[in-house]
């Protein structure tokens, strides 16, 4: 339809190709490094070591190693676990709610939808961030809590589309056909209305990856989200921060590594969204 | 002007209704506030006379009416880790917050707009897809990264690499704590103080306007009324200026108002790693230290900026944009 598909489309598969690299990557190297990459060592010898050097004992560093000695690839792909099984977890789950709460708003409708919009809106009125903060700084921090603290403050955007969506597909004749053949409304709506309403959910679910992946990782940056030792991108810039004068990569490669995941998820998600224009 | 009302009392039952909740997610959070005033040293029964003083011992409807009446009152209450009103603390931090993001919002605009509209004409082309993956870099990467990267740069960088001193920039805070400057030398420190911050800012802002003006653009450029403006031989310019940006007007207008709340939040991080005392260190610093009444403050006014700012963003579309005239 649009007269950017083709790019589009290329753009979208060197997005997936780099993605997928990057999960067979977050998989391996954790598995193959040669020492513990949430253990420190001796580090005096080995901390801040530049990228591309080998250490006092020969290990050679692709991109260096933090204030620990600890080798920073090693433990930006153990991160990459977590971020990228956060983002999509926390904008699978905050999609999913949204789909349950559109859907059921839009077929019961009455009071069941003006209160869940009004709820919706009451949420959306609060700059996400904010309310993110307000709900990660006040429960104990960890990756499942950051899961449901974006599901928690992801699902109306969603909500709202469905519920649009719903309320177009219910008008069809096949929808007032499944009726008139007697079938029950849970089925009618699970079976014939919902499954033609999902289209810009998935686009939306898509596109909320990217930003799932950069919320954690604010919260890990501000020490509300994935608690050291374990990795995620948002701590080790955190780390990284205080020796950005001696050791600029340590805050800086983690960085570039989000910034590669969050673009490519994004080229996905709009080629996603051109297909279904 | 019934319409006016109408949407006036909208916004301030949402208001209500988003002041409520917060109130009540706050209360349903583990961990206790007068645990952290009292000295770890305090007794069972110091924590319970520092809760009964805050009034935190009381059932929860009480302090919700309490909070509430308040609110109606303009009274926003006092801080527990800071003993002072929330009014006070707010108004400090604001200005901050609001000039750091008024500024960069303008900028945002402004670049944000250039960039999309100019990318949109040249579509297809190697610049284009160049841009395109250039704003969606910049548009995904975290602004206290950005913010990070600058200061490595332009702070200990340029003392490193010899830059001239007009590129060497100040990292932290809103002025130099040993200047004694005043007048216009001491307004020149604070801007200097603001460079960094406002490019974190509107780089990663720009970058979002860029990718969605060349999505309209493009998208208005296909239109049949352009396609008619070319064919009775209007210059291409005026093709721009008369079709394009005056149709693109409207949906600028809404993200706008949707960019307004947004840029204000936006700036927490900024304002943690180059430490502004804006609303957004406020606000961290206050849910760190459990300072519900800064932390209800806040969200406050927070969802009273977003909820104005969708108001203003209906009330301005209908002069820009006759279709939406009722």
């Amino acid at each position: 339809m649009t007269i950017f598909q083709p790019t589009v489309r290329r753009r979208a598969r060197g997005a997936l190709a780099v993605l997928v690299a990057l999960v067979v990557a977050a998989i391996v190297v954790p598995m193959l490094a040669p020492t513990d990459p949430r253990a420190i060592g001796n580090v005096l010898a080995l901390r801040f070591i530049p990228p591309f050097t080998s250490d006092p004992s020969g290990h050679w560093h692709l991109l260096g190693t933090d204030a620990f000695g600890r080798d920073l690839f090693t433990r930006m792909m153990l991160a990459a676990r977590i971020s990228l099984l956060v983002g999509f977890a926390g904008s699978l789950f905050a999609g999913m709610a949204g789909i349950a709460v559109g859907a059921v708003a839009a077929w019961a409708g009455g009071i069941v939808d003006r209160v869940a919009m009004a709820v919706s809106d009451a949420l959306l009125a609060i700059p996400r961030l904010v309310l993110l903060l307000v709900a990660a700084a006040l429960w104990p921090p960890g990756a499942v809590m950051v899961v449901l603290i974006l599901m928690f403050t992801g699902w109306m955007g969603v909500a709202r589309l469905v519920r649009a969506e719903v309320l177009g597909v219910r008008t069809h004749a096949y929808v007032e056909a499944a009726h008139a053949l007697g079938a029950r409304q849970r089925r009618v709506l699970w079976r014939h209305v919902l499954p033609n309403a999902l289209g810009p959910a998935i686009v939306a679910i898509t596109l909320g990856v990217g930003s799932a992946i950069l919320l954690e990782s604010g919260l890990s940056f501000l020490g509300l989200g994935i608690q050291p030792p374990n990795p995620s991108w948002g701590n080790m810039i955190a780390d990284g921060r205080e020796a950005i004068v001696m050791a600029p990569w340590a805050a800086l490669a983690p960085g570039l590594a989000l910034i590669a995941t969050v673009t490519c998820c994004t080229l996905l998600g709009d080629a996603l969204s051109d297909a279904g224009a | 002007m019934r319409l006016l009302l109408r949407r006036l009392l909208d916004a301030l039952v949402l208001l209500w209704l988003v002041v409520t909740l917060t109130f009540l997610l706050l209360r349903a959070a583990p961990g206790d506030p007068a645990a952290l005033l009292v000295p770890p040293t305090a007794t069972a029964a110091d924590a319970a006379r520092a809760r009964a003083r805050l009034g935190l011992d009381r059932p929860l409807w009480v302090q919700y009416a309490r909070w509430a009446g308040g609110l109606l009152k303009g009274d926003l209450g006092e801080s527990f880790a800071q003993h002072r009103p929330v009014a006070e603390l707010l108004e400090r931090a604001l200005p901050v917050s609001l000039g750091l993001g008024l500024s960069s919002l303008a900028l945002t605009f402004l670049f944000g707009i250039a960039i999309g509209t100019a990318q949109a004409a040249r579509r297809g082309t190697t610049t284009d897809t160049a841009l395109t993956i250039f704003t969606t870099s910049v548009y995904a990467a975290p602004s206290y990264w950005l913010a990070l990267a600058l200061v490595a740069c332009f702070t200990y960088g340029a003392a490193r690499w010899g830059f001239p001193q007009a590129m060497r920039l100040p990292a932290f805070g809103v002025r130099d704590p040993a200047s004694t400057a005043t007048g216009f030398a001491a307004t020149a420190d604070v801007l200097r103080h603001a460079i960094l911050p406002v490019i974190t800012l509107t780089a990663i802002g720009a970058a979002g306007i860029a990718r969605y003006t060349r999505t309209i653009a493009a998208d208005l450029l296909r239109a049949d009324f352009v396609r008619t403006a070319r064919a009775k031989g209007l210059p291409p310019r005026s093709v721009y200026v008369r079709h394009v940006v005056t149709n693109a007007l409207p949906s600028l207008i809404v993200l706008f108002a949707l960019a307004l709340p947004g840029v204000l939040a936006g700036s927490v991080f900024v304002e943690v790693v180059f430490a502004w005392p804006g609303m957004g260190r406020l606000m961290v610093d206050s849910i760190f230290a459990r300072d519900y009444p800064v932390v209800m403050g806040a969200a406050t006014i927070y969802a009273a900026l977003v909820i104005l700012a969708n108001l203003a963003g209906d009330l301005v579309l209908p002069l820009v944009d006759p279709r939406r005239r009722a």
